[in-house]
């Protein structure tokens, strides 16, 4: 059996940021490749650098040295124009605070995506179905954020995530503001995504239940990756 | 989608959107009042004919002209026709009743001014009766005058009681025809100055001419002028528009600080609005952030944010020129007899667009330009 494709390569990525005249360094000399459909954490202590390398990654910011290309694009080599573009088709995002639109309902927070793309109005409403209905919330679509529960909110950010069927998911803290129950729902949901669907899946937790789910992890400390914990795959599903 | 994110976000804050709303309408409806008053003082100068020149005294127009040049005037090579208008200056019952009133030649003064339209009957009425006068329909309607009434000036230039029988009530051929003034008969001002003041006897405040074609008013002018050139009455004749102006000049101070005024409540509401969208814009900063997130570049992210201040801004606007109309009827109620034509003209409409348009795009400029320069992971950074 052939291995799967490297879809994200990482190599020799530093970052650092400055505060005033002071430079603080983040990350330091970072390598790292990650399979097509591998679901990847990252965990390591407040201030290791495991949110600037998922940002990095997702190409919400640029590296200071090092190259980062994903699915054979070095996203360094981007202007801010085509960075935007890429990111609506090739990445999916799913943050710790869910970060949904509060003025739309969730059929519209999840139609978001599809807005920049070429697709008709209808094909935009049978791509939102399909993806609502793969989280549970076909019934809730109609609902704004405020009528929906913080898993169910959640939910809806992975939709949103989905929608425009990315490479890549990434996905900052997702469990962090949800109680044990919602948290363990959405891990299975983000396992079948990997497991059923083929996605790519990088996910910053603090949380090691959470981490045990990944088919991969790994760990930063003080901006420099540290070692690797295989995960078997049963666990993911 | 974009539609409704503009609206549902423009009026998220119902009560700071709603705020905001009433003041740019504020600011419309004092703008749209103001530039139609500035244009109410242009009025005269608007219903100028271009073929209608004035003739006045060269030193002032206080001084008055004798009646014997009219048959000169009339000699004058390129000229149509002749009347004459003196100011009264009457009162009607009390000093606040102003309304402008003038002793003229009827039968020329009526043949010159086409647009005081007088029925028939009532024309012929008024030529007949040395003692009667027309009023414009405004003032007739603020009067309650009806013809045949007698209508009781005291006269303040020319001393004494001036009573008239109404003969008719002349309606504006234009909007910008003034329907405030009197007319009456010069020969019964004349008859009775030849009475009590012979040596005012005889004269007229200002000669008005017609002349064939109006690119030939420079040489009309220059022709009539020098007949009474070195006389005791040299004259200046200019064109009634140019007469007109000459009493808006007058008044230029308070024109141009009007017109100050309402820059500076253009200025005050852009305040407003801008300082409305910085809050609005910088409450929402990490969903900016989130809209980048998704691929959202500064094309999209400006049009939000534009098109959310130009919601704001059109709402405000059209409030504000509705209110226009009831409030001009009631300013006109206050001030018509001093500026009896007092109509929101398209002009003044589109300014109004214009100010509303103008508002929104200088109060969203800073925060899309701040929304497009920020990073994600500094906006997002915002959030927990």
């Amino acid at each position: 059996m052939n291995p799967a494709p490297i879809i994200v390569d990482i190599r020799h990525v530093s970052k650092s940021y400055r505060r005033g005249n002071q430079v603080i360094p983040v990350l330091e000399d970072i390598s790292l490749a990650i399979a097509a459909g591998e679901f990847l954490a990252l965990m390591g202590p407040s201030g290791s650098g495991k949110s600037t390398l998922l940002n990095l990654i997702a190409g919400l910011d640029r590296a200071d040295a090092g190259a980062i290309t994903v699915g054979g694009t070095d996203i360094g080599a981007l202007s801010e124009t085509e960075l935007a573009a890429w990111r609506a088709a090739h990445v999916g995002f799913i943050f710790q605070f869910y970060n949904l639109i509060p003025v739309l309902t969730a059929f519209e927070n999840v139609e978001l995506p599809l807005v920049l793309t070429d697709l008709t109005r209808r094909q935009r409403r049978e791509h939102v179905q399909t993806v609502l209905r793969l989280v549970g919330l076909e019934d809730r679509m109609d609902h704004s954020p405020r009528q929906l529960s913080g898993g169910q909110q959640q939910r809806v950010a992975i939709a949103r995530a989905l929608v425009a069927d990315p490479t890549l998911l990434v996905a900052d803290e997702p469990t962090g503001d949800l109680d044990r129950v919602a948290a363990e729902d959405l891990l299975v949901l983000m396992g079948r995504l990997c497991s059923e669907l083929g996605k790519t899946i990088i996910m910053v937790t603090h949380d090691p239940r959470a981490a045990r789910r990944a088919h991969r992890l790994r760990h930063l400390d003080k901006g420099v990756l540290t070692d690797v914990l295989e995960t078997p795959l049963p666990e993911c599903v | 989608m974009f539609w409704k994110l503009l609206y549902r976000n423009a009026f998220r804050h119902r009560l700071r959107a709603l705020l905001t709303v009433v003041g740019v309408a504020v600011a419309v409806l004092a703008f749209g009042l103001l530039s139609t008053l500035v244009d109410a003082w242009y009025a005269g100068v608007s219903a100028a004919a271009a073929n209608r020149l004035v003739i006045r005294h060269a030193i002032s127009l206080t001084f008055s002209l004798p009646i014997a040049y009219m048959e000169k005037i009339r000699a004058v090579d390129g000229v149509k026709a002749v009347s004459h208008m003196t100011w009264f200056g009457g009162v009607y019952i009390d000093r606040k009743n102003f309304f402008a009133n003038f002793a003229v030649e009827p039968r020329s003064f009526l043949d010159l001014y086409p647009e005081f339209v007088l029925p028939e009957d009532q024309r012929s009425a008024f030529l007949k009766d040395r003692r009667g006068c027309v009023a414009g329909r405004g003032l007739a309607e603020r009067f309650g005058w009806k013809v045949g009434d007698t209508v009781p000036l005291q006269g303040t230039i020319y001393p004494g009681d001036w009573p008239m029988t109404l003969r008719g009530v002349y309606q504006g051929r234009d909007k910008s025809t003034d329907e405030n003034q009197l007319f009456f008969h010069w020969d019964y001002l004349n008859e009775r100055l030849k009475e009590r003041f012979p040596r005012r006897a005889n004269q007229a405040g200002i000669f008005v001419i017609v002349i064939a074609h109006a690119e030939e008013a420079p040489a009309v002018a220059g022709a009539v002028d020098a007949v009474f050139k070195n006389s005791l009455a040299e004259t200046l004749t200019e064109t009634e528009r140019a007469f007109q102006l000459g009493f808006v000049t007058m008044s230029e101070a308070i024109l141009a600080a009007i017109r100050l005024v309402s820059l500076i409540i253009i200025g005050i509401i852009m305040a407003v609005v801008a300082n409305t969208m910085i809050m609005s814009v910088r409450e929402r900063m990490h969903e900016f952030a989130v809209f980048k997130t998704l691929g959202y570049g500064a094309f999209h992210l400006a049009g939000l944010i534009l098109g959310e201040s130009l919601v704001i801004c059109a709402a405000g606007g059209a409030l504000g020129i509705a209110g226009t109309f009831p409030a001009l009827r009631i300013l006109a109620g206050y001030v018509g007899n001093i500026f009896p034509v007092l109509d929101i003209t398209p002009a003044t409409l589109g300014l109004d667009v214009l100010a509303a348009v103008l508002v929104a795009l200088v109060a969203a400029a800073f925060p899309i330009r701040k929304v497009i320069t920020v990073r994600i992971v500094d906006a997002l950074g915002r959030v927990g």
